[in-house]
């Protein structure tokens, strides 16, 4: 496992100041939290508790109802793979069987070296394009256990050559 | 002469992006025809990204297809050399153009055409004159309504409830403040209008919302748009901006005495928030469990105020429906369903994509007039109708007619708009499983009928397309099934069980095949089948055996493989990799 940094609850203060005081803003802010710091850390949860007066059980209890949150940090890279009808029917079973024996990580978990966060959704919406999965924003589209593989190894060959680089 | 990329998600994902930036770059080194570069939404025709369209300066379109960044040179030459005979090999054919001239465009009448991210192109296309019309006119509330009413315009998020009903509704309540909702969370998976409607043509979804809100009395409006969508969300706001910009949006719109402002709420990813009352508590903030109903919205919605929800694509329609009239609406469609659909057709269809077209239009003229039928020469075997809530309509269905009774009637329903199709080798028991998976995870838990109901039913399912299935269980599923839709709270646990229904009344053969004879007709069950090779097929390249990830295929170079059904884990990728179809399941 790897070590979690210390969290800097400094980082959230603009957001909380931006809505703390609006009502049904609670979303808005966890949305803030996992784009500053990746995941939603337990201390900053308590810390939006404090700021908006709010029982942090309502804040978990949000926090785990929606698919979007983590309560863990992901990978450098996010894959979300779908797993919606369109995708279903063209095969999306034999994408993730690869995505799963390339790189060793079942839905829900991340890589050793932690560069890739697999998580399994329902429809990218780009169906007629099926199998799709989407990594960091960027949509891949009719899919093979091949071609998958040979994304997720173009993008792991990127990052070696950068921390070489470095 | 403008070139201008279709850069919607779905063309951006095939490459457009790619194509893009290359053309730019050989327009800014050199452009002495002064050549425009522009990019515009989904036209709809997706298995042919990414789309490049060429328009000469009268007019003249020149549709390029499957453009690969490579191209680009070639199309630089060509619109630069004045030689536009060079485009041919990129061009679309006269059998792929029909996928458009067939279909009739009121939702998506911009998309693909305009320029999403330019309120000016909106503008030139009739755009904001309907709420213009409204305004300077002095149109009231109830001779707007009045228009959709003649329109027959129903709900297009998937129950088909009367829209004037509900706007009539929620101006009738009483309130000082009342909220004009969008629902564009677009949960059911293998749907795609309203991303496409969003990205493609931002302001028309504006402009409706903006009568919509004029004729409720709202000044506060709101859109709940699905997480996974980011690009719809960029544009939207944009053109939030723009809008606001010009006196669209705000305090005094148009100079009249009408305000009202729009806002962006961005999902977390939940199903059942795209269900009105739970959608209004993620929008409080809270976890998006469905309210009991009554009150309505239209009498206690956001913060318990009058408020208003609708669909997307209902609220793209109603731009249109003012300034043509409700009549012009009215004259297309059927008895009881008016107007036109949008369908994202997906599956094992040979062209999937965005297609629109009146209702009254058969099942059958959609997935192969207009969808060209099943690719790779294989049976049709069953289309899917709204996703999760809807069921697999079979082949003899096929000259149903779009409406929203005659499709209720097949057992599964209008939906939101998703037809994902499917081929002979579809296993429908394993399709049902798939949607009881879904809506098993997605059930929010606040009743007891959905939370455990779909989970019995996925368990018995889970059973059969294990080869375990027993004497009874169909009977079991049944009635469970009916348990379920009676006692569940809201519309996700209700129409939870149409998916199994509908299995059972056309697929039944296929159900007993796997409880009685632990047999998968369709060859898709891992546990029911098995993997061979042909060794009269086999030509011994080994490319099978080296896709195999746990070594169970042997054989010589050049002389036929075997597979050792021991080890095999049937992942199917020997299949995929074999060019001669020597790899056989049963
Ligand atoms: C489980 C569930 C999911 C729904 N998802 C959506 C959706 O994603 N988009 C949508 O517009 N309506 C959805 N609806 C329907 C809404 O509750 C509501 O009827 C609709 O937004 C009203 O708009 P309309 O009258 O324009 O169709 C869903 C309903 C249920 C029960
Ligand atoms: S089903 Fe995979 S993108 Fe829609």
């Amino acid at each position: 496992m790897r070590t979690l940094a210390p969290v800097d609850l400094s980082l959230i203060e603009p957001a909380l100041d931006a809505y703390a005081d609006i009502p049904g803003s609670l979303i808005t802010i966890l949305q803030e939290t996992q784009e500053t710091y990746g995941y939603l850390p337990m201390s900053v949860m308590e810390h939006i508790a404090e700021r908006t007066h709010t029982p942090i059980a309502t804040i978990v209890g949000v926090a785990t109802f929606y698919a979007q949150f983590r309560l863990e940090p992901v990978g450098k890279h996010l894959i979300m793979l779908c797993q919606g009808t369109a995708c279903h029917v063209n095969g999306s079973q034999l994408i993730s069987a690869a995505v799963t024996d390339e790189l060793g990580i079942e839905d829900g978990q991340t890589t050793e070296d932690g560069l890739f966060s697999l998580k399994h959704v329902a429809c990218l919406g780009c169906c007629s394009l099926s199998p799709v999965m989407m990594i960091d924003d960027r949509t891949y589209g009719s899919l093979t256990p091949d071609k998958a593989r040979k994304i997720l190894r173009e993008l792991a060959a990127e990052d070696g050559e950068g921390d070489e680089a470095k | 002469m403008r070139i201008i990329v279709g850069e919607g998600s779905c063309g951006l994902a095939a490459g457009a992006g790619a194509v893009h930036t290359q053309l730019e770059a050989l327009i800014a080194q050199d452009n002495p025809r002064g050549v425009q570069l522009g990019i515009t939404g989904c036209i709809g025709m997706c298995f042919l990204e990414p789309i490049v369209d060429v328009y000469e300066d009268d007019g003249t379109l020149h549709r390029l297809v499957r453009v690969q960044a490579k191209d680009a040179q070639t199309i630089y030459d060509a619109v630069m050399g004045g030689n536009l005979e060079l485009l041919g090999k990129l061009a679309i054919t006269p059998e792929d153009e029909q996928f458009l001239s067939k279909q009739t465009r009121v939702a998506l009448r911009n998309c693909g055409i305009i320029d999403p991210e330019s309120i000016d192109d909106y503008l030139a296309h009739g755009g904001y004159q309907a709420i213009t019309k409204i305004l300077e006119t002095g149109m009231s509330q109830e001779d707007v309504i009045q228009q959709i009413d003649v329109a027959g315009l129903r709900g297009r998020g998937g129950a088909g409830f009367s829209t004037a009903f509900k706007w009539r509704a929620a101006r009738d309540s009483q309130g000082e403040q009342k909220y004009l909702i969008c629902n564009a969370d677009e949960g059911d998976p293998g749907a795609f209008m309203d991303r496409a409607v969003i990205e493609g043509d931002p302001h028309s979804l504006i402009e409706g919302m903006l009568i919509g809100a004029y004729s409720i009395g709202a000044s506060e409006a709101i859109v709940y748009v699905r997480a996974e969508y980011p690009l719809a969300i960029i544009r939207l706001r944009k053109a939030i901006e723009d809008a606001t910009a010009r006196g669209y949006l705000g305090e005094h719109i148009c100079g009249s005495d009408f305000s009202c402002t729009l806002r962006i709420k961005a999902g977390a990813g939940a199903f059942v928030c795209g269900e009105e009352t739970a959608l209004i508590e993620s929008l409080e903030g809270k976890r998006g469990m469905p309210r009991l109903k009554p009150p309505f919205p239209a009498q206690a919605g956001y913060w318990l105020k009058p408020s208003n929800i609708n669909n997307v694509e209902t609220y793209a329609n109603v731009a249109w429906i003012v300034s043509h009239g409700g009549e012009a609406f009215a004259a297309m469609g059927t008895e009881n369903s008016k107007g036109t659909k949008v369908f994202a057709l997906s599956g094992k269809i040979a062209r999937g994509g965005l297609v629109e077209v009146p209702m009254g239009t058969t099942l059958r003229e959609v997935i192969f007039d207009i969808g060209g039928g099943i690719r790779s020469g294989k049976e049709f075997k069953a289309v899917q109708l709204g996703g999760p809530s809807g069921g697999c309509v079979p082949a003899s269905k096929l000259d149903t007619v779009i409406d929203y009774n005659e499709l209720a009637a097949t057992g599964a329903i209008m939906g939101s708009g998703g037809m994902v199709v499917m081929d002979e080798t579809t296993c429908m028991v394993s399709m049902a499983r798939f949607f009881l998976d879904f809506t098993a995870k997605e059930s929010c838990g606040k009743c007891v009928h959905c939370r455990l109901g779909t989970k019995r039913m996925l368990e018995i399912l889970d059973r059969i397309v294990a080869g375990k299935g027993e004497q009874g269980d169909i009977e079991k599923l049944e009635d469970l099934c009916y348990a379920i839709k009676d006692g569940a709270l809201c519309g996700l646990g209700q129409t939870a069980p149409n998916p199994v229904l509908t299995t059972i009344r056309y697929f039944r053969d296929e159900l007993e095949a796997h409880i009685d004879e632990h047999r998968c007709p369709a060859g898709e069950c891992r546990d029911l089948i098995s993997y061979s090779i042909d060794k009269t097929v086999c030509v011994g390249c080994t490319a099978c055996a080296r896709q195999c990830p746990v070594g169970a295929i042997s054989g010589e170079r050049k002389s036929p493989h075997e597979i050792d059904p021991a080890l095999c884990i049937k992942c199917g990728n020997c299949k995929t990799a074999c060019r001669f179809g020597a790899v056989k399941v049963a």
